[in-house]
């Protein structure tokens, strides 16, 4: 917040540098409050167990990769590349699935006459307001009476229908700040209204897609209530259950290993934001300011 | 653009398919299982109709009662806190900083990665006993206190969790900022305006859209808090942060019962939907619309 001006002109002239300096200051002290557990995370992944819960130091004494090491092999059968590859197995598809239905259903909302369009629209957005756990046990049954339980099915397959209306949301955004031109003149040269989707707008919304597909990454990793319910064999476990199961067993001992592993768990989304972070910024403000 | 309605059809029908089955048919499903005693390891046909036997069991159960009371704590003490810190910070980097980008993202990042496992279990060894909190206020004197295993302050390392995640509900308000005309600042300079004033009467009513809904996406994210309380604190010490999502997850998936669990997830979609309806019908009194007449512009077309 800026100072408010004091009267004297002497005071006036300097208040500039004096509010840089303030603001800088603020910003400066808070971010590395906010960024220092995320350090001393990682930090602590190379030091060892006595050294973690003793100094308050991010950077290790005598740096070692055992916990890295150790943390790999796990308390378990598998080690933690199995982990790993399973959250690949539920993640991909998922993004991919979610993309294809999400650009589907946002092209049918910003481009077409359909009926009931305004009731549909009330309905997507009722899906971002609605709490899941209204949902979870039906759900559940439902699945079960699938025989999709033990598998990544549950997890995925709901993404086919574009189930998550935010995402249908910021694409239609997307879609109706384009100008129209150049899909009318495609529609002129005879292409149908799937060739312009594909030809034309998929590759304008490409901004869009991304966004769309960067979040789906980011929530679908840090997803633990749905493979909680739904997963039950250690084999199909994904990076969260697999932490969340490492603090249950060797918690008491191992802390080096438990924050190498999540390091490992964090590195992906971390890698994948530093690069693309733009894209964040740009999703998530397209339905709060264009809106 | 295209006016065939059989085609549109086409392509939003995956949504009212997925609508139909993963939405709404579960919406209702939970509610008719509310009004049953129904049992995860049972057959679904051999629940009995209670009627609302459930809900009126709720105002005994002092389980619940004890969780409703921290849910509300929680998200009443976050939500504010949080808009009111994303807001501050967002304010005071829409000014020309060098290194605007840097700063944006540092404060970004912990929205991207706080729902996560691994960043509730550095939590759990953050406010550990001998955690970095705790040898951080030894360093200056202070002695700790057992963050997790006191009652009165479990809860608070959840509400820091959520606090630390104010980034996303600042690059919304970021984004608002820079959509606030620059003359109008210049024009309020000329009249004499203090910057105080200026925020009050120009920034915050130009902002009220935005606020708007950064308090919707937080209300609803916040009654909604399953991951924290699971991991970090399990709900502990004595259900001091036994926040409703937790409860409706045990309820059904450790003690098996169904139907009051489909219950209280009943109970707490009332309760956000209570707060969302509000936030909604109360908007034309404080949310400012500056081009009321471009509003509907997209439907038109």
């Amino acid at each position: 917040m800026s100072v408010s001006a004091p009267a004297d002109a002497g005071w006036r002239k300097h208040l500039p540098v004096i509010n840089a300096f303030l603001r800088y200051g603020i910003l400066i002290a808070i971010g590395f409050m906010m960024l220092y557990p995320l350090f001393w995370m990682i930090g602590g992944s190379f030091k060892n167990n006595q050294e973690i819960f003793s100094s308050i130091g991010f950077i290790p004494k005598e740096p070692t990769l055992n916990g890295f090491k150790k943390g790999w092999e796990t308390s378990t059968e598998y080690t933690f590349a199995t982990y790993l590859i399973n959250t690949m197995k539920i993640v991909v598809p998922k993004v991919i699935v979610t993309v294809i239905s999400s650009v589907i259903v946002a092209y049918g909302f910003a481009r077409f006459a359909i009926p009931g369009r305004n009731l549909l629209f009330a309905l997507l957005m009722a899906t971002v307001l609605l709490p899941k756990s209204v949902l979870l046990i039906p759900q559940y049954l439902m699945f079960r009476e699938f025989g999709w339980l033990d598998t990544y099915l549950p997890l995925i397959a709901p993404q086919a229908f574009a189930v998550e209306g935010f995402f249908v949301f910021m694409i239609i955004q997307f879609m109706r700040s384009l100008p129209m031109e150049m899909e009318e003149a495609a529609v002129m040269d005879g292409c149908n209204s799937f060739q312009v989707l594909t030809l034309v707008v998929a590759p304008v919304i490409l901004p869009a897609i991304i966004s769309v597909a960067l979040f789906q990454f980011m929530w679908s990793m840090n997803d633990f209530l749905q493979p909680l319910i739904y997963l039950s064999s250690v084999e199909k476990y994904p990076v969260a259950l697999a932490l969340k199961m490492s603090i249950d067993v060797t918690e008491a001992t191992s802390w080096n290993e438990i924050l190498a592993m999540s390091t490992i768990a964090l590195a992906p989304s971390l890698i994948l934001f530093f690069l693309a972070q733009k894209y964040f910024v740009e999703g998530i403000t397209s339905g709060a300011v264009k809106g | 653009m295209f006016n065939d309605k059989k085609i549109g059809a086409l392509y939003v029908a995956p949504f009212v398919i997925g609508f139909l089955l993963f939405t709404a048919f579960p919406f209702v499903a939970s509610f008719v299982l509310s009004l049953t005693d129904a049992q995860l390891q049972d057959q679904l046909g051999s629940a009995n109709f209670t009627g609302l036997q459930n809900y009126t069991e709720m105002g005994r159960d002092a389980t619940f009662q004890k969780s409703l009371g921290v849910t509300f704590f929680y998200v009443f003490i976050t939500v504010p806190l949080k808009l009111a810190f994303a807001l501050f910070i967002a304010v005071v980097l829409n000014f020309k900083l060098r290194a605007i980008g840097f700063f944006r993202t540092a404060y970004y990042l912990p929205s991207i990665l706080g729902g996560s496992v691994a960043i509730a279990i550095v939590w759990r060894f953050v406010f550990a006993g001998d955690g970095l909190i705790n040898q951080a206020l030894e360093m200056i004197g202070i002695t700790g206190v057992n963050w997790l295993g006191e009652p009165n302050t479990a809860m608070f390392s959840i509400i820091l969790l959520r606090l630390w995640q104010f980034g996303s509900a600042m690059v919304v308000f970021l984004a608002g900022l820079k959509a606030i005309p620059e003359d109008l600042y210049e024009a309020a300079d000329l009249d004499g305006a203090s910057r105080m004033r200026q925020f009050w009467m120009i920034t915050l009513p130009l902002l009220t859209p935005v606020l708007f809904f950064n308090f919707i996406m937080q209300i609803v994210q916040a009654f909604q808090e399953f991951n924290g309380p699971y991991i970090i604190t399990g709900g502990g010490p004595l259900k001091s942060s036994y926040l409703l999502p937790l409860m409706i997850y045990e309820e059904g998936f450790k003690y098996f019962n169904l139907g009051y669990s489909s219950a209280l997830s009943w109970v707490l979609f009332v309760i956000i939907a209570i707060f969302t309806a509000i936030a909604f019908w109360s908007q034309k009194h404080w949310v400012f619309y500056a081009q009321e007449s471009d509003k509907n512009r997209g439907d038109k077309k």
